[in-house]
């Protein structure tokens, strides 16, 4: 068995599943029903200082000079850091790391950490912060990508000539020669704000150095294991002396999956003072710290027949990046490659150039890099098949890719789900009968999308398995399960309990999951990319394999019949020809481990080599994907403007549902958030870089009277890659949101809307615009 | 030479059913009394500003932002938090607090950050309220913010506990599993 084995999509023992398939009870919910679970912010130390950090006031300026003697002699102050405490440059990524934890010569956006303090109390480490002084020498800043572009613009990192982050040209097929051919060309311009995640955990990060040298690290982060990464390398400290430990985590979606500054500050502070050292952002910091939804400018162009069978995408993006890179040059590839997909196309190029700006970093937000170009096209295959007054449904039917096939960008397909999950959406809003014929102001939309389950190469490049597990089997019953993975609350503990549960034949209360510390746990890259379930998944089912093989080996041996006859079902082991032979698991393990010696085994998993032989062909690689398709119900309110999504219908391809709870969960929080930055939500900043509203009362996100009805429609696939067929479910469910938002819109009120956010001011400015069309068409008749 | 400060004020409250008395500044609010004075973590700070609702507690019986309440303000009255909420049922029945077996059973608990102060709200309602609709459990919980559920699955539980208590079957959830084709 190895890392990049198959295990199969069938149940372990017999012909059903015991376990898998069932909507289990999440490992921690009781724990955090109960408020005993434990947050990051709910762990106190002995001795524990707490730091505050100073942050630039300025979207771009040169620092001339820092006086910390004052902040450093108030009374209560431990310790004072500034950028030269912490030089070293990181990142996310080895091939962009141009961040470090406090600024060093520049700040490049309003809030960029310049200094931190350590104090006995935060009230003493905020007192601290007014005494410290910096001098700035002020600099254009640069809030809009274009103007960031222009060759006089002088650049945000000095290390770069112009403000150019990344730009990815690529093309596949002849798109010229298909537009030549074309009956029917769209051709229009779109753009997407930017959003941000807004968990409602802020960041938190507690150090500590102890007697033996090791520096543990507590992060509310969604990836303990480039954190680790990351401290060593900026503390420079052997990565075995960096134990990161990620207690409950109060949501991530993306917003805690790059190191950040406050992890490597109170790393610095807790071995400054000898105590340790805990940090908690405010509300205001968290908007600030970002590495949300990049704002995107698109012009696309879509070629097809007359009949509705699509021949090329052409795609200009220009990507707002905010001031650092973070995971910037994937989203580049991301809003191009995964265009490649869910429709065939004959040719595709895109041209994506993500800019440095003077604002909060962007970075990965659930539905990474993808969500704004699918809103972009999804809209296009609206307008082309009102063109060619065509059902929007059938033209996407027209135009699925089959399941096991190739895009055209070099992307393995594998099983595929979209045409049963258009059926889905089609049937639940009855599509068919309503349609076209509500009345005028409610209307139906569609769209949909594919994700990937897992990126199949790791940021830094390494032959390594992607995750890894390891399994102890004790006589008392019980076996523990190690994993690196990050439960942020998906439930990925929850799942690796049920394989192995399902594997072995345990009650669920068999298994215990040690996650996410780095002492403890082998490598598991972390909980981004929709890559848990899959990844971990399959790593849980090789150690399983592994362990079952040696139980039933030895009750093989004890009850002299063969291996294959073994069944491990519900705590017991039998003989299935002789079902009197009957133990209970804990006596298999026992009988186990006296022949074999104490019981534990190790399972990974790798992902299969995939993707395009061309530079950037990997990423976008993902060994499965899943496919979503939305109808949105709308009604538009053509005096105020006012859009209000009803009901969302989503129908989401995730494989096998392990857990459909769980699915769904992930199914209604994906659509959800998909609405809200349609509707709601806006991340941006004013003309001296200030955030417009840094707190989630003028950020609102949703109240439970916001949020539409929501249908989720699960649809298995079974996929041979993935975890018994199992794909991802987190991220893809977001993507058609938004689109079909807009396209249900045109339904209600005739209005293309192609900008977001769909405020009520836009909405009224197209109806505006719409009947002095009319009127003008009248006048002429 | 600057006036020497007021000791902090003390005073007396009910807290889970017990009575204490406590010592605080009289800037602290009640979530700073809670989570750094008496150790329940259980209430979460997720702005301190009144706009999120992690931080709800019931004050005599009804939610209140405890990062909005000044700690001396609750002198004299009742307070119960999540760790409260759970032990005085028991206490009393035996068994958790019919919300919180509910939210566990429905998958109304991803991250679990806003869940406790869901949680009490959800408990608020059901006393105020038995038999709700589903308008009335989204009114009573629109103070509380979750950005992973949806609500969906939020809103299934409260509507199951309620219907639990009543002695009758749970509403089924808002979501499906599509007829599948036979396996390849």
């Amino acid at each position: 068995m190895a890392a990049r084995d198959r295990h199969g999509s069938g149940p372990p023992f017999g012909d059903v599943f015991k376990v898998v398939g069932t909507s289990a009870r999440k490992v921690d919910g009781m724990a955090k029903a109960t408020g005993e679970a434990v947050f990051t912010d709910d762990i106190t130390l002995p001795g524990m200082l707490h730091a505050k950090t100073l942050r630039s006031p300025h979207a771009h300026a040169r620092i001339v000079a820092i006086d910390t003697t004052r902040a450093a002699a108030l009374p209560g102050v431990r310790a004072v850091i500034t950028g030269r405490d912490l030089p070293g440059r990181f990142g996310v990524l080895p091939w962009t790391q141009d961040e470090t934890a406090l600024a060093l010569e520049k700040v490049r956006f309003v809030g960029e950490p310049v200094a931190a303090v350590a104090a006995v109390d935060e009230d003493t480490a905020i007192d601290a912060l007014e005494l410290i002084r910096i001098e700035y020498e002020l600099l254009t800043p640069h809030f809009d990508p274009l103007d960031a572009l222009r060759d006089d613009a002088a650049p945000i990192h000095d290390t770069r000539e112009r403000n150019v982050s990344k730009n990815v040209l690529l093309e596949f097929g002849d798109v010229n020669a298909e537009f030549a051919r074309a009956d029917v060309v769209i051709d229009e311009h779109y753009s997407f704000h930017g959003t941000t995640h807004a968990a409602i955990e802020p960041h938190c990060a507690l150090a500590r150095l102890g007697a033996d040298g090791v520096l543990t690290l507590y992060s509310s982060t969604q990836i303990t294991h480039y954190v680790q990464r990351t401290v060593a390398k900026v503390l420079e400290l052997p990565e075995h002396l960096v134990r990161v430990i990620q207690p409950c985590v109060g949501g991530g979606f993306g917003g805690k999956s790059d190191p950040f500054s406050l992890e490597l500050c109170v790393c610095k502070l807790a071995c400054i003072t000898g105590r340790p050292v805990k940090m908690l952002y405010d509300r205001e910091e968290v908007f600030y710290t970002h590495r949300g939804r990049h704002p995107m400018q698109m012009h696309f162009r879509t070629a097809a027949t007359r009949e509705g069978k699509l021949l090329a995408l052409d795609a200009r993006t220009v990507l707002d990046g905010g001031a650092y890179s973070s995971f910037g040059l994937v989203t580049t590839y991301y809003s191009g490659q995964l265009l490649a997909g869910p429709y065939a196309l004959d040719a595709l190029r895109f041209d994506s150039t993500r800019v440095f700006t003077n604002k909060p970093p962007c970075g990965p937000k659930r539905g990474h890099g993808a969500v704004q170009p699918r809103f972009a096209f999804e809209v296009q295959l609206d307008e082309l098949a009102t063109r060619l007054d065509l059902d929007p449904i059938e033209l996407r039917r027209r135009g699925a890719l089959p399941a096991y096939t190739e895009t055209l960008n070099g992307q393995r397909i594998t099983s595929n789900g979209l045409l049963a999950c258009l059926t889905a959406v089609e049937r639940a809003s009855e599509w068919r009968v309503r349609r076209g014929r509500l009345p005028f102001g409610v209307g139906l939309g569609v769209a949909a999308s594919m994700y990937i389950s897992g990126t199949n190469y790791p940021v830094y490049p390494n032959e390594m398995p992607q995750a890894g597990i390891v399994l102890e089997a004790n006589r008392s019953g019980l076996v523990t399960v190690l994993t690196g993975s990050n439960d942020i609350g998906q439930g990925a503990s929850t799942i690796v309990r049920m394989l192995v549960a399902e594997e072995l034949g345990l009650a669920l209360d068999q298994v215990r999951v040690v996650a996410a510390d780095t002492d403890l746990c082998p490598v598991d890259l972390g909980a981004y990319s929709s890559r848990v379930t899959f990844m971990v998944g399959n790593a849980a089912i090789d150690a399983c394999r592994k362990l079952r093989a040696k139980l039933t080996s030895a009750l093989a041996a004890h009850w002299e019949t063969f291996e294959g006859d073994i069944v491990l079902s519900e705590g017991e082991a039998f003989d299935r020809k002789e079902p009197t032979r009957r133990l209970s698991l804990k006596e298999a393990i026992a009988i186990a481990e006296a022949k074999y010696d104490t019981l534990a085994t190790a399972g990974s998993y790798n992902t299969p080599k995939l993707g395009g032989a061309y530079r950037g062909g990997t990423i976008g690689a993902s060994p499965s994907y899943s496919f979503t398709a939305h109808v949105a119900e709308v009604r538009v309110d053509d005096e105020t403007g006012r859009i209000t999504c009803e009901h969302l219908y989503v129908a989401h391809d995730c494989g096998r549902a392990l857990n459909p709870m769980l699915v769904a969960g992930q199914m209604d929080g994906s659509a959800y958030m998909g609405a809200a930055e349609a509707l709601m939500e806006d991340h941006d900043v004013d003309e001296r870089g200030l955030h417009r509203g840094p707190s989630l009362l003028d950020y609102p996100i949703p109240t439970a009277l916001d949020v539409p009805g929501l249908s989720s429609l699960i649809v298995e696939s079974i996929d041979p890659e993935g975890p018994y067929g199992a794909k991802e479910a987190g991220e893809g469910p977001l993507h058609p949101a938004v689109p079909a938002i807009a396209n249900a819109v045109y339904d209600a009120v005739g209005v293309r809307l192609r900008h977001l956010p769909f405020t009520p001011a836009r909405v009224l400015a197209e109806l505006e615009q719409q009947r002095a069309a009319l009127e003008g068409r009248r006048a002429r008749c | 030479m600057t006036s020497r400060p007021a000791p902090d004020p003390v005073f007396a409250f009910e807290l889970n059913g017990e009575t204490v008395t406590v010592s605080a500044p009289a800037h602290h609010t009640l979530l700073e009394l809670l989570r750094y004075r008496q150790g329940l973590t259980g209430t979460k700070q997720g702005c301190d500003k009144g706009d999120c609702g992690a931080c709800t507690v019931l004050l005599d019986g009804s939610p209140v932002l405890s990062c909005l309440t000044l700690a001396v303000t609750v002198a004299g009255r009742a307070v119960t938090t999540i760790e409260g909420l759970g032990a005085e049922h028991r206490r009393a029945e035996g068994r958790p607090h019919p919300v919180q077996e509910a939210f566990d059973r429905s998958g109304a608990l991803q991250c679990g950050f806003c869940q406790p102060g869901m949680l009490l709200s959800s408990a608020a309602l059901l006393r105020k309220n038995p038999s709700p609709t589903a308008d009335e459990v989204r009114a009573a919980l629109s103070g509380n913010l979750c950005r992973c559920t949806g609500y969906a699955q939020i809103i299934e539980a409260v509507l199951r506990a309620a219907a639990v208590e009543r002695g009758e079957d749970p509403p089924a959830p808002a979501w499906s599993i599509e007829p599948r084709d036979e396996e390849p």
